[in-house]
């Protein structure tokens, strides 16, 4: 780890951000699509996974693979302690007080399903209102709904403005003492916008409102010190900052977690069972019943040191050069329409052309090596709100080029002269 | 190597940027909607049919990719005085031609220049924007009164 560490940080000190270092940590960036050099610019579905990630998933499973929590041999030992430093590391990472508020989860969306479930179910009653914005991924929709209308509860939208910004002046009156909690994005999938979660949460706090913040996109891009925000929840999955798929993870406050009813039962968050009752297991073990994602879990620490000792601060530095470069363009592309200019972004390119549907670009796109997503991206009132149906979006992460903003410009340009 | 000109026909792109017969057909005694929920498409199909079992007129509206959009305005022209039992015909034939390997002709004796879309074979993710007006005609002429949906 020392030798990592030492290598990582030479090359990413300051200016000397060397992009074809970082490149070589990705074997899958090194391939050709169609004949073409594949350009992968669909980072906020899912970013690329380097190599001590991939590794740390073959190794666990080629000498430590046994389940955790249980076994008294070797390896099941082996296997607990690498999945529980991955949760020290994500409470180091988000600077949360104790590893204790750091619960696994299949990823984002589970994690908001299971504050929706158990603390919405204890908390949000017949009257109460839980407050969202527009710009919400339909994953911070759609477990409100569901509790609302289990509830009795109502749900209320902080709308945005043209720019994709959150209308902030608004606020203030959407919260009231009816407000139970307040779930914003960090960062928008579809638009790219940083919200200003420590303003929001302070406001909603000022209220009595708890506040969920969606970070599925955002730890890759922003430094997040949970303590700091004040935030009650924040969650994430690792597949956008580098990890494996199907893991993620929610940080509550552990007097939340702690007067939480479990989310769902099973082995593992039991402390002991009888017919008669069971005595649930103590946090973070209570939210995770069942065999958890162990190599995930393991795969997703990895993708913590990647980022640590790349550091998010340089990534993001980079990233926003290859944004500013790629507005730039965009700027001066005939029939482009961005969607999401605001002032605060991060990663995010979102845009319509004239004449050309945006899944017709995926696909003309896609035969000239460039990766990216077409569609609502999980965000249909954000699509509602600036009427489109769809739109196209590039996404930026650590391994992107300059060169390849240039290629998505140039294809481009050929979809725009095939439909001429 | 399959080139995206296959797929992107010369009649394709005139199709999506004019479209045949859209717009709202008023009044008509069958309808339907379609949505492609994996890219946001969404088409109305509106037609009239005769005692003697014969689509009189078609018409379809909404928003889609290109394919979708020329699928459409292909099958509304190809459907007009086509009867219900010609109809299913042409269903079937479409759908074995989207969905069938490349190396497979279509048959163009039944589907006549609805064979431009043969290319959509080539492109997985699209097949399904060639084939959800078809889905959307036939669970309106069918009185479905089902929302068709790809997913």
């Amino acid at each position: 780890m020392a030798q990592l560490l030492k290598g990582c940080w030479c090359r990413t000190m300051g200016m000397n951000y060397d992009v074809s270092l970082i490149r070589n940590d990705f074997p899958i960036l090194h391939q050709q699509v169609y004949g073409k050099p594949l350009v992968y610019l669909d980072n906020a579905a899912t970013t690329q996974k380097p190599q001590i990630v991939i590794d740390a998933i073959g190794s666990y499973y080629e000498h430590d693979n046994a389940n955790v929590h249980r076994g008294v041999h070797a390896l099941s030992e082996r296997a607990t302690a690498a999945y529980e430093a991955s949760r020290e590391k994500l409470r180091v990472l988000l600077n949360a007080v104790s590893s204790k508020e750091i619960v696994f989860t299949r990823g984002t969306t589970e994690s908001i399903n299971l504050v929706a479930s158990s603390w919405g179910g204890a908390n949000v009653h017949a009257g109460d209102e839980v407050l969202i914005t527009e710009m919400e991924h339909h994953s911070d929709i759609v477990p409100w709904q569901m509790l609302c209308e289990r509830t009795g509860a109502t749900l209320k939208v902080l709308p945005i403005n043209d720019d994709g910004e959150l209308c902030m002046d608004r606020l203030d009156s959407l919260l009231s003492e009816r407000t139970k909690l307040v779930g914003v994005v960090h960062l928008s999938n579809a638009l790219g916008t940083i919200n200003p979660i420590h303003e929001i949460i302070d406001r909603a706090h000022a209220a009595g409102a708890k506040v969920l913040v969606d970070g599925a996109q955002a730890l890759a891009h922003l430094q997040v010190d949970v303590q700091a925000l004040d935030v009650d929840f924040y969650v994430t999955s690792a597949h956008k900052m580098y990890g494996p798929t199907g893991v993620g993870m929610l940080y509550a406050k552990e007097a939340l977690l702690e007067a939480m009813p479990p989310y769902q039962g099973g082995g593992d968050m039991i402390a002991m069972v009888t017919f008669e009752r069971s005595e649930y297991n103590a946090l973070p073990y209570k939210f995770e019943a069942g065999t958890p994602n162990i190599s995930g879990v393991i795969g997703f620490g990895a993708a913590i040191d990647y980022l640590n000792s790349t550091g998010v601060k340089h990534i993001a530095a980079h990233e926003q050069k290859l944004l500013a470069y790629a507005t730039e363009q965009a700027n001066a592309f005939n029939g482009l329409r961005q969607i999401g200019t605001a002032k605060e972004k991060a990663t995010v390119l979102s845009f319509t052309i004239e004449g050309v549907h945006p899944h017709d670009l995926g696909t003309i796109l896609d035969r000239e090596g460039v990766a990216i997503r077409a569609g609502h991206h999980c965000a249909m009132p954000v699509m509602q709100h600036f009427r489109v149906p769809a739109t196209a979006r590039a996404s930026f992460a650590a391994y992107n080029t300059v060169d390849e903003v240039d290629a998505l410009f140039v294809a481009l340009k050929k979809a725009q002269e095939l439909f001429a | 190597m399959f080139d995206l000109r296959d797929l992107y026909l010369q009649v394709i792109v005139d199709h999506n940027k004019s479209p045949r017969n859209y717009g709202k057909l008023d009044p008509c005694d069958h309808e339907a909607e379609g949505f492609n929920p994996l890219c946001g498409d969404q088409l109305h199909v509106y037609l009239n049919v005769n005692a003697d079992d014969i689509i009189e007129d078609v018409k379809f509206e909404g928003q889609g990719c290109a394919i979708s959009t020329a699928s459409a305005s292909l099958m509304t022209q190809v459907l007009k005085g086509k009867s219900r039992a010609e109809f299913q015909k042409l269903f079937d034939a479409f759908h074995d031609m989207a969905t069938s390997d490349i190396s497979t002709s279509p048959d163009d004796e039944v589907l006549g220049k609805l064979t431009v879309l043969a290319g959509v074979r080539e492109f997985p993710s699209r097949i399904k924007c060639a084939t959800l007006c078809w889905h959307t005609l036939k669970s309106a002429i069918e009185d479905s009164r089902d929302v068709v949906k790809t997913e």
